[in-house]
């Protein structure tokens, strides 16, 4: 399930799987008895992210635990499309209690486990963007801090989509929500200071810190693997796109993930104990033209005339990214691409 | 094995005894002492095997029990006041999720104006919460509630809150009845979950119910609460058949049958109020005293049935419903729906307020020749609140009151100016 | 452990399962094989994407099998095809095409040195054909006949089988031994060949032989010639008798400086020849640019490399002794060329005009129906004359000439004679709809340039008949292979079982690809958007 080491032609390490490659190389989500902890019948948007998300971090965490998991769910989308009684999607012991503490409830799960001496039985918390980083924020910040057994996966889609559509902590600058409207000089969200939750947990120094993206499978199996190796406190950070929520067609959701990580303004890297240890080259590096432009959320920035001065500062944020997580290496096929971008923002 | 010891101290020992698998701990006064104990008595290695966590929040206390029990552990906390209040969601989802936690709640009062002494206004914030609660009136009881306490949670999978007044009870230091471990062991199983989150056994637990089934998860969590009812005086009377004492129960009647004027309260003030009636007993008055062990669930029956043949009923209570006057009272007066008596709501002992011999005295005199306000407030200030009632309607901005009332009282004038 | 599990708050696992949330679909995801552009440009009609697909899991063998469904001779062809389906292929469009001939040569030498033979299930029908030319329509035909269950016999005027294959096409190019290990391997069906038996005429040839159809495949062997006022002691030869005599023992006498006429691949090729036997100048004369030149590209770079020279926009005004005079050209608008009178001497001791063939029609004389026009014979799309029962293919029917199109009319006009032979029509199988770049969703594909064939050293090919071009190595081949995009086919790479969020694809195993669940399938068409080869079709639901 980890990314190939032998570059692999035909599909390289893209594609879910492969008949191809010897079945311990392919990845969880192609094997057919993979565990589907999220199972059909959830009522999930069409084209959801997170619901995809969800059942790539999970399966991967239940082939890393052997099928011993235990997961913690906050409020949220996530927790609202897959149990509305009388039917539950889990086919994993699951429990919701609320939406600020879920980092806390995983931590009461795991002190239980190993009171009980199940230490093979593993626990993961899960939450949405507005449950990580805004409400739940103080207990994920304790969880961290006491290294507590768990790994909390948090599936951003960058706004309180359960509730329609609501600004969160995660919601980039300029994005329309239902809270920042398309008014005034700065239409949609203002351009805060942002917080970086994968930075702050970093900070906390836990034994592994991951970000992913719905459009890179295999990587995002290899970080919650690796995750998984560990003991104490892990957290990864994966983006969702929410169709819903960011005005794209359900068929979109993987590309504009794509385009996220492509445009530098994701940037998909791992660390551990606080320093960074690798991270996820742009293949060719895009304008965050591209990826601003298919969605409604941004429309404003394109209508009625570009916006040029704010799709430049956007711009800064990616080329920051890129220069701060040197995400990109420069290769012979497309020399330059970098500095185009650059002269674009002048930054 | 009785041993001179502080009520927090005691509170600790007993819950050791039950075998809590979970601590979660967040300081706050009056609770301190009591998860300072139990932090030692597990990192000594004596209380094993247990995970003591010490959790950035109560929010996180509660939630970390939640978790803890819904995996299977027996999961104890403990707090007071804000800390209550700070964790007031928690508090309510362990009750929806039916998870048999027992916190034990050091009453304190609620700011503001910031308050660390005794009052109910912590626990009574809480009453439709869903939990069980017990209000012990002394250290032996509340040791003692602790055991049962375990004991019913887990039987009717429901949370169990044990109400101690903070500082009266918790940092009193008296002779106590401590049990052996062999006792609690006898009387207290080990747990066994109604519902648990286990990998060969999977389930969803805490599902959303919509308007199609969720007023009948509610009604099952009343029927609980009513089957409560039953299995206190029933673990109260095996309780006391292990364990040699009286302790727990629905209500504590005393020197009632004949009693013309019966207070009632909860908590620590039952022993004063018992020692004046009994000085009144003295002098002839027919007054006698019912205490009430379990807030919720109610006991409406037996309340009505020590109270229906008294021509007056006096509450003492800890707490204020601002705006209406009594939250004890109010449950009272159902209990009493279709009986004529005279009955009377007094506020007594908010944030720490001494509750003088002297004070109930008189007031039961006043309340025997039904002199009394419907509702009384024991020993207030009245000069003080006058005053700032005037200046408020001489002033409509006329600062902060709490401010106002000290300074006109004289206790920190100099220092806030 | 016996749980009384609270109500409506806890929840047994599988209980979504009655949520059919298919319900909500307004389009349904279908798999679809799309019509791959290499298969489209294949004018042997080979289903390369399909050959490929065994070749990048290692099965040559079964690749070589369903390679061979179409073309008998991988070997030959993977030599000298001119890969239409290389410029077709959309992996052009990302980095480099597929080089596809490169793979279908490893497969054809895979075969030989394993010995893979030909099965020959079908039963006997008890019908006789006659074709007529051992080259490479008729081996393909005959092949392709006999695997229908047909008495098959191949009368070939000349002394071996192979036809332009062996006559036309250098050794450097295609080594002999290759060639006839292909011919051996498809008379190896029980292909009756008969060497040097001309028919002179087709209809008593197979009144003699009992045959029930025939098909001709004689070819253009006939040499064009054009008028050039020649000196006595000057000598001008054609390419096509200079190509032929390279078989026999006694090679042409060229001399040391060689000019050869004309702009195809024929002028390349006995300029390389000529090179080869010793010449040292071999000087190419054409009359317009390289741009317009018809020869293939890769083969005016590799003779350029081994030092032929190329004489753009000049015509051969007159051969004289020693010396040819060519007059200079200039385009026109149109871009014909134009005498300018500008004349220039070429030191030459010899010419050679390969200036195109002609088909020797002779042996269709007194056929009633039969129809010929522009120097070759019409035929009907069923590849049949206007004589029924008699077929014909190759270079003697309109069509472009060349050994791929030669072999995909034996395999067309094979599949019309049987049908005719049975009394039935053949129906070819509609095709699929073509699977172009657009729909490909190219992310998923890693980049990585074309495995170029190791060319021999210059030297050594300037003075051998080596083969010029190298085969690929096993390891090499299927690093090719497995560049194929699969463009609009099914290649089991698990996309759609992966990104389906509502887990409404079922995986059917090995081979047997997937299935969509439309209980669950909500539309939302990721699998489609993400499915790498184009191979899944959203369709409207009906309302």
């Amino acid at each position: 399930m980890s990314t190939q080491p032998i570059k692999f032609y035909q599909t390289d390490t893209f594609t879910v799987g492969n008949r191809l490659l010897a079945p311990h190389e392919r990845s969880v989500q192609a094997d057919p008895r993979r565990a589907n902890a999220l199972n059909c019948g959830h009522r999930a948007c069409q084209g959801c992210g997170e619901a995809l998300g969800a059942r790539y971090a999970i399966d991967a965490a239940m082939r890393a635990s052997g099928g011993r998991l235990i997961a913690a769910n906050a409020t949220g989308c996530l927790e609202v499309f897959s149990t509305p009684y009388p039917e539950t999607s889990w086919q994993i012991p699951w429990i919701h209690s609320l939406f600020g503490n879920v980092a806390a409830v995983a931590t009461g799960i795991a002190a239980a486990l190993k009171v009980k001496g199940q230490g093979d039985v593993r626990v993961v918390a899960q939450g949405g963007d507005g449950g990580t980083t805004d409400i739940g924020f103080g207990c994920l910040s304790g969880m961290f801090e006491r290294n507590d057994d768990v790994l909390y996966i948090c599936y951003d889609n960058e706004a309180y989509m359960n509730t329609g559509v609501q600004r969160s902590s995660a919601t980039p600058p300029a994005a329309r929500t239902a809270t920042t409207a398309v008014h005034g000089p700065e239409p949609g969200n203002v351009f805060g200071q942002g917080k970086n939750l994968p930075w702050i947990a970093m900070a906390h120094g836990i034994p592994y810190v991951a970000t992913a993206t719905v459009a890179d499978l295999r990587d995002l199996e290899a970080k919650v693997q690796r995750a998984m190796a560990f003991r104490g406190a892990r957290y990864v950070h994966i983006l969702v796109p929410c169709p819903l929520g960011w005005g794209t067609a359900p068929d979109e959701t993987i590309r504009i993930a794509r385009l996220a990580k492509e445009t530098g303004l994701f940037p998909v890297y791992e660390a551990e104990y606080g320093e960074i240890t690798r991270t996820l080259k742009l293949r060719k590096p895009l304008p965050v033209e591209d990826y601003l432009r298919p969605q409604k959320r941004f429309a404003h920035l394109f209508m009625p005339e570009p916006r040029r001065e704010v799709i430049t500062r956007i711009q800064r944020l990616a080329n920051r990214n890129i220069r701060r997580f040197g995400l990109y290496e420069e290769r012979p096929w497309d020399a330059g691409a970098l500095d185009a971008l650059r002269s674009g923002s002048d930054a | 094995m009785l041993r001179q010891m502080e009520g927090s101290r005691a509170v600790a020992e007993a819950v050791a005894l039950c075998r809590p698998e979970a601590i979660c701990a967040y300081p706050i006064s009056p609770q301190t002492h009591i998860v300072e104990a139990l932090g030692e008595l597990v990192k000594a290695g004596s209380l094993s095997p247990c995970e003591f966590i010490n959790v950035e929040s109560e929010f996180a206390a509660m939630s970390v029990a939640i978790g803890a029990s819904a995996a299977g552990a027996r999961a104890y906390t403990a707090t007071a006041s804000q800390g209550l209040l700070y964790m007031v969601e928690a508090v309510y989802n362990a009750a929806g999720l039916g998870l048999p936690i027992v916190m034990t709640v050091a009453n304190r009062a609620i700011g503001a104006p910031i308050n660390i002494w005794n009052d109910h206004s912590d626990a009574m914030s809480q009453r439709d919460c869903g939990w069980i609660m017990l209000f012990a009136e002394t250290n032996q009881e509340a040791l003692d509630l602790h055991i049962q306490a375990f004991r019913l949670g887990e039987e009717l999978s429901l949370p169990v809150m044990v109400c101690m007044d903070g500082f009266i009870l918790t940092h009193a230091y008296e002779r106590l009845d401590m049990p052996t471990q062999a006792q609690v062991d006898a009387f207290l199983p080990a747990y066994e979950p109604r519902q648990v989150l286990d990998p060969s056994e999977p389930v969803s637990i805490g599902a959303m119910v919509g308007p199609e089934a969720f007023a009948e998860v509610r009604y099952l969590a009343h029927a609980k609460q009513l089957q409560a009812l039953e299995r206190i005086p029933a673990l109260a009377a095996e309780f006391k058949r292990a364990f040699g004492r009286d302790s727990g129960g629905l209500v504590h009647p005393y020197r009632i049958a004949d009693a013309g004027t019966v207070v009632v309260a909860l908590g620590s003030v039952l022993g004063t109020i018992k020692d004046t009636v009994d000085e009144l007993r003295a002098d002839g008055h027919r007054i006698g005293v019912l205490g009430i062990t379990s807030f919720r669930p109610f006991p409406l029956a037996e309340v009505r049935g020590y109270l229906e043949r008294a021509q007056r009923v006096v509450v003492i209570e800890k707490s204020l419903a601002v705006g209406i006057g009594g939250i004890v009272s109010t449950n009272v007066r159902v209990a009493l729906s279709g009986v004529h008596l005279h009955g009377y709501t007094v506020i007594a002992g908010l944030g720490g307020r001494a509750i003088t011999r002297k004070s109930l005295a008189k007031l039961m005199l006043d309340a025997e020749r039904d002199a009394l306000d419907p509702v009384t407030f024991l020993d207030l200030d009245w000069d003080a609140v006058n005053r700032a009632l005037q200046r408020e309607r001489e002033t409509r901005r006329s600062g902060p009151l709490a401010e106002a009332l000290l300074r006109d009282i004289g206790m920190v004038g100099g220092r806030i100016a | 452990m016996s749980m009384h599990k609270p109500f409506a708050i806890t929840l047994d696992v599988g209980s979504s399962l009655a949520n059919h949330t298919g319900s909500w679909r307004t389009s349904r995801p279908v798999y679809v094989d799309r019509l791959p552009p290499c298969n489209a440009a294949c004018p042997a009609g080979e289903d390369i994407q399909g050959w490929l697909y065994h070749a990048e899991s290692g099965d040559y063998e079964a690749a070589w099998r369903v390679l061979v469904r179409d073309n008998p001779m991988p070997a030959v062809m993977g030599r000298v095809c001119y890969h239409s389906c290389e410029p077709a292929c959309n992996r052009g469009q990302l980095d480099q095409a597929v080089s596809i001939h490169a793979v279908e040569r490893f497969l054809g030498d895979e075969a030989r040195s394993h010995g893979w033979r030909f099965r020959r299930d079908a039963p006997r029908s008890g019908k006789r054909v006659l074709v007529v030319g051992a080259g490479p329509s008729g081996l393909a035909a005959a092949y392709h006949l006999a695997l229908f269950g047909h008495e098959v016999e191949i009368h070939e005027a000349g002394p071996m089988a192979g036809g332009m294959l062996r006559f036309g096409i250098p050794k450097y190019r295609l080594p002999r031994d290759v060639l006839d290990a292909e011919i051996a391997r498809i008379l190896d069906l029980g292909i009756a060949l008969r060497l040097d038996t001309k028919v002179h005429r087709i209809l008593d040839s197979m009144r003699a032989g009992r045959f029930d159809a025939a098909f001709l495949a004689v070819g253009a062997h006939l040499a064009k010639r054009t008028y050039i006022p020649a000196g006595t002691a000057a000598k001008v030869l054609d390419a096509v008798s200079v190509l032929r005599s390279m078989e026999g023992a006694e090679p042409p006498l060229l001399g040391r400086r060689v000019v050869v006429y004309g702009g195809g691949n024929t002028a390349l090729d006995v300029a390389r020849t000529a090179k080869r036997l010793g010449a040292e100048e071999a000087i190419i004369v054409y009359r317009r640019t390289r741009a317009r030149m018809p020869a293939h590209e890769f083969e005016v770079e590799e003779a350029l490399q081994e030092g032929i020279l190329i004489k753009w926009l000049a015509t051969i005004r007159e051969a004289g002794d020693g010396a040819i005079t060519v007059e200079r050209m200039v385009l026109d608008q149109h871009g014909f060329p134009q005498p300018t009178g500008e004349l220039d001497t070429i030191a030459a001791d010899s010419l050679v005009l390969a200036l195109g063939q002609e088909v020797d029609l002779s042996l269709l004389e007194a056929v009633p129906g039969l129809a010929v026009e522009d120097g070759v014979v019409r035929v009907d799309t069923g590849m049949m004359t206007g004589h029924a029962g008699i077929f014909a293919g190759g270079d003697m029917v309109p069509a472009e000439r060349n050994v791929t199109v030669a072999i995909g009319h034996g395999k067309k006009a094979a599949r019309h004679i049987d049908a005719w032979l049975r009394g039935t029509t053949y129906q070819p199988r509609e095709k699929h709809q073509r699977a172009d770049f657009a729909r490909l969703n190219p992310w998923y594909y890693a980049d990585a340039p074309q495995t170029v064939q190791p060319a021999l050293d210059i030297l050594r090919r300037q003075s051998t008949f080596d083969e010029v071009q190298g085969g690929l190595d096993e390891s090499n081949a299927m690093f090719e292979a497995r560049r194929c995009l699969s463009c609009g086919n099914c290649f089991e790479c698990d996309n759609c079982y992966g990104v389906c969020p509502d887990n409404a694809v079922v995986k059917l195993g090995p081979g047997l690809r997937f299935r969509f669940d439309y209980d669950y399938c909500k539309g939302c068409g990721l699998c489609a958007a993400e499915c790498p080869c184009g191979a899944i079709e959203m369709v409207p639901e009906a309302i």
